[in-house]
């Protein structure tokens, strides 16, 4: 029985898929709806501990969601030992939090449709505008009852690119979500994060920049429709809606984000998210880069 | 685990390290929680001027420390270790409360010789993810440069 949809928000009302969208006013609502299950997804993996929104499981995306040999998500048994032990089922509805104006609640939400979870939703502002608003937290962990959830084989062809999936789409649109100063290369990560180790700076040829940070409010929540068209659409960088486009940064989380907006918000179906980002680009061997302010040819001259 | 035996370490960096790797890996957490919420605020003299702060860019929140080498009663210098960081960062002043705690009163010579791989030997790989404890082993090299610094400055 799926949980209703937030009806509640105008602005939600103008999205593309305003269904992947509950405000902070409908989910404390909700709390209690059967079927319903909150995921708490953060950068920082201790602050879960510190409060969270009562009721919510956490998930995290290295310890959960990485395979911890290979490079690469867990596979379909792992997947249904992680979601059945946090109480969730296949027809589950999933609302899905985090810091950062929901990267990586956006990451995780992406990791879940690699799986075809179906009904996993954000919460609009996440886990900060929860708090700005004085809404309840707790530190008492839930004990959710084990379920069992169906094991999945990942489907990684419809919403992930893989390296050469780039490569042989170099030319077509390409969105760069990292800073301007990663983009031309003058950083190899973002400022005051940390080096994560990538050989070369610049970007991918011809992607276009648009850092993530431009699809949100002061507040953390997204930015309504209009504003977002103008952004990604003809008066922005250009994006049609049947574009296939592929997201990538530096490690996949801040374009799992973008991929969040051009697929529900802005309803654009052939965008996929390169979670190899520039950790794989800029070290790769016989890959093309272009440094500097412009996207770049398709083909760099000899 | 590191090749060096815990007779190497300060006592209370040993202690330390023997309270986290003995807790289940949830409880590893909750310990670090702990020395986040225990990391004492800055001093006025350094609250009032965040420019004595070195940051540490590394870690992937905010975080700021400073070293000072003070000599005791008897005249041997003492090392403390103070930072700053903010509580939606609790894993980056759980990192920095472990070193405020470990690294106080100990002498330079002593803080020099501290393995720079300390906080890959805390258990916590498991419970932040080594990609993390990088950002701690980031703080600890950047103390022990700093305390090695004041030591040439003397």
């Amino acid at each position: 029985m799926p949980v209703a949809v937030d009806g509640s928000q105008a602005k939600f009302a103008e999205y593309a898929h305003p269904e992947r969208l509950v405000s902070t006013a409908w989910l404390a609502e909700h709390l209690e709806d059967p079927g319903l299950v909150v995921v708490e997804s953060d950068e920082d993996v201790l602050l879960y501990e510190t409060g969270h929104i009562p009721g919510a499981v956490k998930v995290d995306w290295h310890l959960d969601l990485n395979d911890p040999v290979v490079r690469d998500y867990v596979g379909g048994a792992a997947f249904a030992r992680l979601m059945g032990a946090k109480g969730i089922s296949r027809d589950s509805t999933i609302v899905v939090y985090g810091d950062k104006s929901n990267w990586w609640a956006a990451y995780a939400l992406w990791v879940f449709r690699l799986f075809g979870h179906e009904d996993v939703r954000l919460l609009d502002g996440g886990r900060d505008k929860w708090i700005a608003e004085d809404r309840p937290l707790t530190t008492d962990h839930p004990t959710p009852t084990p379920v069992d959830y169906p094991v999945v084989e990942r489907d990684d062809s419809g919403i992930r690119a893989f390296k050469e999936d780039v490569l042989a789409h170099i030319g077509k649109p390409l969105i760069d979500i990292r800073s301007p100063q990663e983009y031309t290369g003058e950083r190899l990560h973002m400022p005051d994060y940390p080096e994560e180790g990538a050989l070369r700076g610049g970007h991918i040829p011809t992607a276009r920049n648009v850092p993530w940070a431009r699809s949100v409010c002061e507040d953390g929540s997204f930015r309504p429709r209009a504003e977002l068209e103008a952004i990604y659409g003809s008066d922005g960088v250009g994006l049609r809606p049947e574009d296939e486009v592929v997201t990538y940064c530096r490690i996949g989380e801040r374009s799992s984000h973008t991929w969040f907006v051009l697929t529900y918000l802005l309803g654009y179906d052939a965008v996929r998210n390169y979670d190899g980002s520039w950790t794989e680009w800029g070290n790769a061997v016989r890959v093309p880069i272009v440094a500097g302010p412009e996207p770049g040819m398709a083909a760099v001259p000899a | 685990m590191s090749d060096a035996t815990p007779a190497d370490l300060p006592e209370t960096l040993a202690g330390i390290r023997e309270d986290f790797v003995a807790l289940s890996v949830a409880d590893r957490l909750q310990l670090l929680l702990e020395f986040a919420n225990d990391l004492p605020d800055l001093p006025a003299r350094y609250a009032d001027h965040p420019e004595l702060l070195e940051p540490v860019p590394e870690c992937q929140a905010p975080i700021a420390f400073f070293t000072e080498v003070t000599p005791d009663d008897e005249g041997t210098p003492r090392v403390q270790f103070f930072a700053s960081a903010p509580p939606s960062a609790p894993t980056s002043r759980g990192f920095a409360g472990i070193l405020a705690e470990g690294l106080a009163n100990l002498t330079p010579e002593q803080v020099a010789a501290v393995p720079g791989d300390y906080p890959m030997t805390l258990g916590l790989a498991e419970a932040v993810s080594a990609l993390r404890l990088r950002g701690m082993s980031a703080l600890l090299a950047r103390a022990k440069a700093q305390v090695e610094q004041h030591s040439r400055a003397r």
